[in-house]
């Protein structure tokens, strides 16, 4: 195990986040934050309880996995896109370093910036309003592997992207939607047939309710399936990561 | 490792029957075999488009081979990747550096990669030998091109490697600095290292070179001592400035091949510097008998710089 290089390609990512600190982590604060004063805080006033929640308390679940999903995946992909994109990637490719400790590397940085982030906006929200955790050891839990496992699915999409734009068009076309439609902002029981099945195949959904669960002991679905299923995606990324190494995908002519 | 050890003709690389196909079908590389011995600074030149970075991106592990082998140290560079790589410095033709950050983290990032512990007074030394010590904490995109060509030596030498490629160092590099590089590569071959350069700036390879690979369509076309090939092919020239500028010759001159330069008023005889014979007095005593009659008369040998244009438009 080549532990200096790992060491090194995570303190270079992570000094990149200092450096952009405002890109960051400021916006997506802030912009979760304006989430919780205009549904928290204005509207939620006006709705009713959802199982026993106050709106305010029940979407910040949701909030910090849109932050936390979009997030991951920008960072990995833009870490890894970068130097393919200006060729510095050429140090990598030529050092003496396994595929899996380049994903160590970069994944691990996206991960941890991504970490400090959900907690940061949980910490922010505690400003808005009153929520408690009822698990904070799953809570936790939740937070690190969502974020892992969507860092590496970023990493593929930075891998795989050869403009910018492909770079930008899952997170804002796909991760985005399924976000917004996974029971970020309402339980999917509160919606009508047939969506309440067709809800069913968003994986978003499977994410937010194993979070929710975390800090109030309610589930749209059972907690077991919601961590089978983040399990299930990593391995999927891991696996495709594994196979672009191997074939050189994207990275080696 | 014991480095005194290494017996001086040992190989540093060795390429077999390499070949390389792009995936649009373009054969870059066209089995190739060739040792790289300990210790010396060996020039690979060829025209654009020969092949050259293709090679060693190859054996740098940044570009997959199709076929063939590669061994650096006795080391597979696809099964013992970690071991081949750890040993080699590659400062690349394209200048790419990370924009935003400094020099002296670019530098220690790279010491990283490949698995050395950081150690201040070893980069200070580079950074100062590559005078950018000073612009230690400058972001590089403040940094001059030819600065920035520095600083990818400085990150190539940063894990203090046994075999360092150059791929054409000296692009958009001013004089002084091209000599102080000159130096420092003389310097690391001195203390073991062993060099492989490409370059446009055939007196470069001249200069620096201990043998030379000439490269040309993805085949190498001749490996040589550099002595030995600057004598093997070397043609040597005769120039004769005439009293009286000719435009003809009488044909008994024929057999000399004389040409003319300068508008007919110097005489260019070329011979083998070989040959037991060069058959200069021959033609001083004919062109003697013709009345023609020269004022000066001087010699010159070809330069690398000739043989190797003849050498490439000949294949
Ligand atoms: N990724 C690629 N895909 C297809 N063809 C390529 C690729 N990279 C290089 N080539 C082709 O391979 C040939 C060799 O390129 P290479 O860069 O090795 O040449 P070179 O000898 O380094 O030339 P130069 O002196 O210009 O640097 C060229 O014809 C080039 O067009
Ligand atoms: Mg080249």
């Amino acid at each position: 195990m080549n532990f200096y290089a790992i060491r090194a390609i995570y303190i270079f990512e992570m000094s990149r986040t200092w450096r952009t600190l405002m890109q960051s982590i400021a916006s997506p604060i802030l912009s979760t934050s304006l989430y919780f004063v205009v549904f928290g805080a204005a509207i939620g006033s006006r709705m009713g309880e959802i199982d026993g929640i106050s709106y305010g308390a029940f979407i910040i679940p949701g909030l910090i996995m849109l932050s936390l999903l979009s997030e991951s995946i920008s960072n990995a992909a833009f870490g890894i896109y970068f130097p393919k994109f200006s060729g510095t990637l050429y140090e990598v490719l030529s050092a003496p370093i396994s595929s899996l400790e380049i994903v160590m590397g970069y994944v691990g940085a996206a991960a941890s910036k991504s970490i400090i982030l959900g907690l940061l906006i949980l910490m922010t929200a505690q400003l808005f309003v009153d929520y408690e955790i009822m698990h904070p050891l799953w809570m936790i839990t939740f937070l690190i592997l969502t974020s892992i496992t969507f860092s590496l699915f970023g990493f593929i999409i930075g891998l795989w992207a050869d403009d910018f734009q492909k770079l930008q068009i899952i997170p804002l076309m796909v991760v985005m939607p399924l976000t917004f439609l996974g029971g970020a902002f309402y339980s999917i029981d509160m919606l009508p047939e047939p969506w309440q099945t067709l809800t069913l195949f968003n994986p978003v959904v499977y994410l937010i309710s194993g979070f929710r669960w975390s800090f109030y002991g309610i589930a749209d679905v059972n907690v077991a399936i919601s961590l089978g299923m983040i399990f299930g995606f990593m391995l999927l990324c891991l696996a495709t990561i594994q196979w672009i190494f191997k074939t050189g995908y994207r990275l080696k002519t | 490792m014991d480095k005194k050890k290494i017996n001086c003709l040992s190989s540093a690389i060795s390429i077999h029957n390499l070949s390389k196909t792009y995936a649009s079908g373009f054969v870059a590389l066209n089995n190739i075999d060739l040792e790289i011995y300990h210790g010396e600074i060996f020039a690979l030149l060829g025209p654009n488009g020969a092949g050259k970075t293709t090679l060693i991106n190859i054996i740098c592990g940044i570009v997959t081979p199709s076929e063939g082998t590669i061994m650096v140290d006795g080391h597979n560079t696809l099964t013992a990747f970690r071991a081949a790589r750890s040993r080699i410095g590659l400062v690349p033709q394209e200048l790419s550096t990370a924009a935003f950050e400094s020099v002296l983290n670019t530098v220690n990032f790279s010491r990283g990669l490949f698995g050395k512990a950081s150690n201040p007074t070893y980069i200070e030394k580079i950074l100062r030998e590559l005078s950018l010590w000073d612009k230690r904490h400058e972001k590089i995109v403040a940094l001059s091109g030819g600065m920035k060509r520095r600083l990818l030596i400085a990150k190539a030498l940063s894990h203090e490697p046994q075999i360092l490629f150059l791929d054409e160092p000296s692009a958009g590099v001013d004089v002084k600095l091209r000599r102080d590089m000159w130096l420092m590569v003389r310097r690391l071959r001195e203390n073991g290292v062993t060099i492989i350069l490409t370059t446009h700036y055939i007196e470069e390879a001249e200069e620096m070179a201990d043998r030379i690979g000439i490269i040309n369509n993805g085949e190498i076309i001749m490996v040589e001592n550099k002595a030995i090939l600057m004598n093997k092919l070397g043609k040597k020239q005769l120039a004769l400035t005439l009293q009286n500028p000719l435009s003809t010759l009488p044909s008994e001159l024929e057999k000399f091949n004389l040409s003319f330069s300068d508008g007919g008023k110097v005489l260019i005889y070329t011979y083998d510097a070989q040959q037991e014979q060069t058959g200069i007095p021959e033609l001083l005593q004919q062109l003697g008998e013709h009345g023609i009659d020269f004022k000066d008369l001087n010699t010159s040998e070809s330069s690398l710089e000739d043989i190797f244009v003849s050498l490439v438009k000949e294949k």
